[in-house]
């Protein structure tokens, strides 16, 4: 027999004291999942400078003239604030990629009862890549 | 008991294209961080280099396929998150068809841009 229990509003983040690893991994995977797809758009809208490059659109950039898209990267990548935002995004989509890998796993029955240990396991999986992964990020920045 | 709340669609198939998108999308999502920030350097970005990719078919393909299966994973994932949230009725429905056509736009533009690099027509 099927038994359920009231266990309130998952939804309702202002019991967060009251959150285990699970609920704690569920709002993680929720808030990178939101950058990432806000990231997308925003990618895809960054991107489309190459329609105006196809065309020979170009722009003036530190006294040389290049094409647009090449124009728009080179000056976005210059800036300290957006390698740091990637360092940011890389974290997000590690852990959401690690994260997504558990939730596959325990959709399929594997590894449930130690859904708790592989939460934490992604955390700090994420954790060691990020910073692993700052130089190659930062490198040209300055 | 408690109340049935749920972002599955009874019958819905939604649910199992969002993991199987999931499953793409965790080697193709780690394979894209690799190549552009590991192989090749941001700093180090020229159309030249995007459009010598993009001419490849391949690499054409797997972007058209990434941009297709991260914006049906992304976009359904923001809806089942909001109907979670417990959104119904007729501002469940707006939702939905604005995500509808904001998933449009953006897989126009994305093979638009992808086209451009390609040498393929943009369209307008």
């Amino acid at each position: 027999m099927s038994q359920s229990y009231n266990r309130g509003l998952i939804e309702d983040f202002g019991r967060w004291r009251e959150f285990s690893a699970g609920m704690w991994a569920w709002i993680f995977h929720k808030f990178t999942g939101w950058v990432l797809v806000g990231y997308l758009f925003t990618h895809i809208a960054v991107l489309s400078t190459s329609i105006p490059a196809s065309a020979g659109e170009t722009v003036v950039y530190e006294g040389t003239q290049v094409d647009v898209y090449t124009g728009t990267i080179v000056a976005l990548e210059s800036l300290l604030v957006v390698r740091i935002l990637e360092v940011g995004l890389l974290a997000v989509a590690v852990f959401h990629i690690l994260n997504g890998l558990r939730l596959l796993f325990v959709d399929l029955g594997i590894g449930l009862e130690s859904q708790d240990k592989s939460f934490y396991a992604s955390l700090i999986l994420t954790g060691a890549i990020t910073v692993a992964s700052v130089p190659t990020f930062i490198a040209g920045a300055f | 008991m408690a109340e049935h709340y749920s972002s599955f669609t009874k019958g819905g198939r939604l649910w199992l294209w969002q993991r199987i998108t999931a499953a793409f999308l965790v080697v193709v999502l780690a394979f894209h961080f690799f190549l552009l920030h590991f192989v090749y350097h941001a700093d180090e970005v020229t159309f030249a280099l995007s459009q010598a990719r993009m001419e490849t078919l391949t690499y054409y393909s797997l972007m058209i396929l990434f941009l297709f299966t991260a914006t049906f994973h992304g976009v359904n994932g923001v809806y089942n998150a909001l109907v979670n949230q417990g959104l119904t009725g007729t501002k469940r429905q707006a939702v939905k068809w604005t995500l509808v056509a904001a998933s449009v736009v953006l897989l126009v533009q994305g093979v638009r841009t992808a086209n451009a690099w390609a040498g393929f027509t943009t369209f307008f």
